[in-house]
């Protein structure tokens, strides 16, 4: 059944608080904590964050945190710039990028936990094996019959290609993944919104010969159709995208071959 | 404790190649549901206060009866794909996801019998 309670050894116990000395702008920021090497429960640090020595966005803060207050503080980051997806975690309630995030944005304490429903590696790190090999099962690259042509290029015309819009810009976050109530209920069977939308990419891909086989391999009570349109996953991508509308596009696609 | 890979797990079962029909059937009965429950309702408002002479003879009409089955059975249709869907995102535990799911399915057609039997037996009955 699904569980609405955390099992005993998850549930989040109060931390430490660091205090920023002398500081006029203060933010705090409630970071959830949890290394698997102490055999504690997870805890809830407060940092008290001066605002006028730190950058924008709530990953100057964790950077700041790190490098200034508790270098333990462990999370994900590459580009800072929206890009490499890799700061995904729920702040202030939501999913988003930690470096797209505005600090000035969240009313209050600011709290940052993991992406919800993963097991967690550490602090703000989850494992995402589990989409990634969902990601992989979906084949997420070009399949062709016809041999390559002479000059190695496989035609699109403009039109097609606008099809793609929307579902290259995907930069695999896991933001809408794990925002999906469906996937936290059944994240063993069903794909999700990422990995979804990513199969929508292929699928409306009009280069890509393989279409069929890749709706049959789709075609299940739990890999699609566990998507109930709750709209979680649009409502939170960061990027802007869609992934409710890509799932449409499947199921569109699945009625369009059998009618 | 499992060792199967990450990506053996995400491939699992594979597909069932199914569900297409399930979700056309859902959307199908909802939209045949629409102008089905809007009849009934102004059926029922139109009997409001009959006494049972006046139903019995506006039931026998065999439009009105084979619309009153039409819908008490897409009414059914509709809420056992429904339900399915509840007790397959809930039900975690295979054995008890199983049974609910014969269970619920029978009631529904238990249910479905019942008012068609009931139906007729107004409509045609003495
Ligand atoms: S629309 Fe589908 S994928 Fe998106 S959150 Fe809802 S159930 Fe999940
Ligand atoms: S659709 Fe948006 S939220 Fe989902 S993985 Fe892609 S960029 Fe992230
Ligand atoms: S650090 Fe790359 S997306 Fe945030």
């Amino acid at each position: 059944m699904v569980e609405f309670a955390l099992p005993a050894n998850s549930r989040v116990q109060p931390g430490k608080v660091h205090k920023a000395a002398g500081a006029k702008r203060v933010k705090v920021f409630k970071i959830y904590r949890y290394d698997p090497d102490s055999g504690a429960n997870p805890r809830l640090d407060s940092y008290e964050v001066d605002l006028d020595n730190c950058g924008p966005m709530v990953l100057d803060a964790l950077l700041k945190i790190k490098n200034e207050i508790d270098s333990t503080l462990t999370f994900r980051r590459s580009c800072r710039e929206g890009i490499c997806g890799s700061c995904a975690m729920n702040i202030d309630g939501t999913n988003t990028l930690a470096c797209l995030k505005p600090i000035e944005d969240i009313k209050g304490e600011a709290a940052v936990y993991p992406l919800p429903h993963m097991p967690v590696v550490k602090d703000l790190i989850p494992d995402l094996s589990l989409p990634y090999a969902q990601l992989a099962s979906i084949k997420p690259w070009m399949q062709t019959q016809s041999p390559t042509p002479p000059d190695g290029e496989r035609l699109q015309s403009p039109e097609e290609r606008e099809k793609l819009d929307g579902l290259w810009e995907c930069i695999l976050c896991f933001c809408c993944q794990t925002s999906c109530p469906s996937y936290w209920w059944n994240g063993d069977r069903y794909l999700g919104p990422s990995v979804l939308l990513q199969a929508a990419r292929w699928i409306l891909d009009t280069r890509d010969e393989m279409t069929g086989e890749r709706l049959d391999a789709l075609e299940d009570p739990f890999k699609l159709y566990r998507c109930h349109t709750i709209m979680n996953c649009t409502k939170t991508c960061p990027k802007g995208l869609n992934p409710a509308k890509a799932i449409g596009a499947i199921k569109e696609k699945m009625i369009e071959r059998r009618l | 404790m499992s060792l199967k890979s990450a990506l053996g797990r995400a491939r699992g079962l594979g597909s069932a190649k199914e569900g297409a029909g399930h979700f056309w059937a859902q959307r199908v009965s909802a939209v045949i549901l629409v102008p089905l429950s809007l009849w009934f309702v102004v059926a029922v408002i139109g009997l409001a206060g009959a006494d049972y002479a006046t139903f019995k003879g506006w039931m026998s009409k065999p439009g009105n009866a084979s619309l009153l089955l039409l819908t008490v059975l897409s009414v059914m249709y509709h809420a056992h794909l429904g339900l399915q869907v509840v007790i397959e995102d809930y039900v975690h535990c295979e054995a008890r996801k199983l049974v609910s799911l014969i269970a619920m399915k029978l009631a529904a057609a238990f249910l479905a019998v019942f008012m068609t039997v009931s139906i007729l037996k107004v409509a045609v009955g003495v």
